[in-house]
């Protein structure tokens, strides 16, 4: 069984011209963690709100294609069978944040599933610590900057233990220490608790060094699905479609333009620092090392 | 010590803040006793994490929010002295999210909106109109809903609105966040463009490369503290103040810094840039 299977699928809102997808076909595996990159209106946050059935069942258009959600159908199920299944995060915090406390919004998911108090205190207390929020249980939501309420937000999420989790450009208001952080905590719940996670980008600069596959999309339509290295390696390719391409996958464009060769290939400023030292500052005359 | 432009003559501050400190409602102190002047057609840049207090910051200095103690001088007077809309003729204000400010049917009503309520004749309000739309690229959009546009060109309409009250300073609060990187080039452009004519310009911003590419100063924040008050490159080459702030240098940057032993600058903010002193140092060999 996939976590998420499209098939041929079209989707067009109510009252618009245009597919916000156009037969888009994708398999996301259970465990995989899927990178959508996209710029504004490429159709990945209407990939997004397919996952969960908020389309079909909450957002009108014109549906067509198949749609499985681990196996089920979501045209046919009502949304609140993929409630417990599939944790979304959107773009805006404050969309979704409604609770007098931190505690109380992360509670509200299980509390609602009828959760015992214990095991709901304990799921907030772990939801928490994963985005680095322990000790803001009593703070109003609406006090919080925006990256932390972008943390509350995904706490939210997890306090459901969703067995995948999307995500909708989440670093879009965290500053850069907070977008490392949420990053790692992307990362973790890949890595340590298996978790799937798609996660739609317009910035491939953090998740391009652990995520499974990316997938590049542009007016609706899927141009390409792959693991990151080839495709993150055209930066042109990449500014084409309205994305921020990594900037050491540019330092390796640059060089492997300007000595003729593509030997160069950078996904992380790790990989770009050794890849220049070997091939670059020591060839240089008497080089110092 | 904060390095200030405490020199800095009367009659070029068009803004000064004297120990400023804020408190919001239920006892979160976000602005700690700041001392900051600005002059006349500064490009200057605040940069820090979240809730470092760069918003809040912003909010004095328009009068939307008034000191808890400590005074913001603006045009020579204090903001508590000052009605919000008087103000708003010299300190113009976009928000983070346009949508917080776009509420009429189109564009131009939209545009027009502030200079109406502000006692302007109809000729001079129709004069910043055009101006303001003008200056944002809105012509074909002007009689479009605002709210049915995409992201990035709402937030041309809300510093287009902004605009046509004419304000001598313009604060835009993370004006980049959420464009492509091509509508991010042409709003960044335009506003440089608005610098040019004289327009003293506030980002507020934590997009590194943006503060790169165009700001001439750089006020560096953290724990509703200035940490920091220096040129653009003074910024990138103290990682200590930027770790401080919850910033990070972009990639490149940090790239440059392990391997400035091998000669390489460590304040380079682009690829290109970068590119060009690997070639020198050692590329031909």
């Amino acid at each position: 069984m996939k976590a998420l299977e499209l098939r041929d699928v079209r989707f067009k809102y109510k009252g618009s011209e245009n597919w916000a997808l156009d037969r888009v076909s994708l398999e996301v595996e259970k465990g995989e963690f899927v990178t959508v990159l996209g710029c504004n209106g490429s159709g990945k946050s209407t990939l997004c709100l397919l996952t969960n059935g908020l389309i079909p069942h909450a957002i009108q258009g014109d549906l067509q294609g198949s749609v499985e959600v681990f196996g089920k159908k979501v045209a046919e199920r009502p949304v609140a069978e993929f409630a417990t299944k599939v944790g979304i995060v959107f773009q805006e915090p404050e969309s979704q944040l409604f609770c007098m406390s931190v505690e109380e919004e992360v509670a509200f998911g299980p509390e609602n599933l009828a959760v015992p108090r214990d095991e709901i205190k304990e799921r907030v207390e772990w939801a928490l610590e994963l985005v680095g929020m322990r000790g803001y249980n009593s703070r109003s939501p609406f006090s919080l900057s925006g990256g932390q309420k972008q943390r509350v937000a995904i706490a939210a999420a997890l306090s459901m233990r969703p067995e995948m989790l999307v995500l909708d450009e989440p670093a879009y208001a965290l500053d850069p220490v907070g977008r490392t952080g949420l990053y790692s905590v992307l990362r973790d719940l890949k890595e340590k608790h298996g978790m799937t996670v798609i996660l739609a980008e317009r910035d491939a600069e953090e998740a391009a060094a652990f995520s499974d596959r990316i997938v590049l999309m542009k007016d609706g339509k899927m141009l390409g699905s792959g693991p990151a290295r080839p495709m993150l390696s055209d930066p042109d390719r990449l500014r084409n479609i309205g994305v921020r391409p990594p900037q050491v996958t540019e330092v390796a464009s640059l060089l492997n333009a300007r000595m003729r060769t593509s030997k160069f290939s950078f996904l992380t400023v790790e990989e770009a620092e050794r890849g220049i030292l070997e091939s670059i500052l020591t060839s240089r005359k008497g080089g110092k090392r | 010590m904060i390095p200030s432009a405490h020199g800095i003559p009367q009659e070029e501050k068009i803004i000064s803040t004297r120990n400023l400190k804020f408190t919001y409602e239920g006892g979160v102190q976000a602005l700690h006793g700041l001392n900051l002047d600005i002059r006349h057609g500064d490009y200057v840049a605040i940069v820090g994490g979240n809730g470092s207090g760069k918003t809040t910051l912003a909010k004095t200095l328009n009068g939307l929010l008034k000191p808890t103690s400590g005074t913001v001088v603006v045009n020579g007077r204090p903001t508590s002295e000052q009605k919000v809309a008087a103000l708003a003729k010299v300190v113009g204000y976009a928000f983070q999210n346009p949508d917080h400010q776009l509420f009429c049917s189109s564009v131009e009503d939209e545009v027009r909106f502030g200079p109406q309520n502000l006692g302007y004749s109809e000729q001079e309000v129709r004069q910043k109109v055009e101006r303001a739309i003008e200056a944002m690229n809105l012509d074909k959009l002007r009689s479009v809903a605002p709210l049915s546009l995409r992201l990035g060109e709402r937030r041309r309409v809300s510093i287009a609105s902004v605009i046509a009250m004419d304000p001598q300073v313009l604060i835009l609060d993370e004006p980049t966040t959420g464009l492509d990187s091509g509508e991010s080039l042409e709003l960044m452009d335009r506003l440089k463009r608005l610098n040019g004519e004289g327009k003293t310009i506030i980002l507020i911003t934590h997009d590194m490369k943006v503060v790169a590419e165009h700001a001439r100063r750089v006020i560096v924040m953290a724990n509703g503290r200035m940490i920091l008050d220096s040129d653009c490159r003074g910024v990138f080459s103290d990682l200590a103040i930027l770790g401080e702030s919850s910033l990070e240098p972009p990639p490149v940057t940090k790239l440059a810094h392990r391997l400035a032993k091998h000669g390489i600058s460590p304040d380079v903010v682009s690829a290109e840039e970068l590119v060009v002193q690997l070639m020198k140092s050692g590329g031909g060999g």
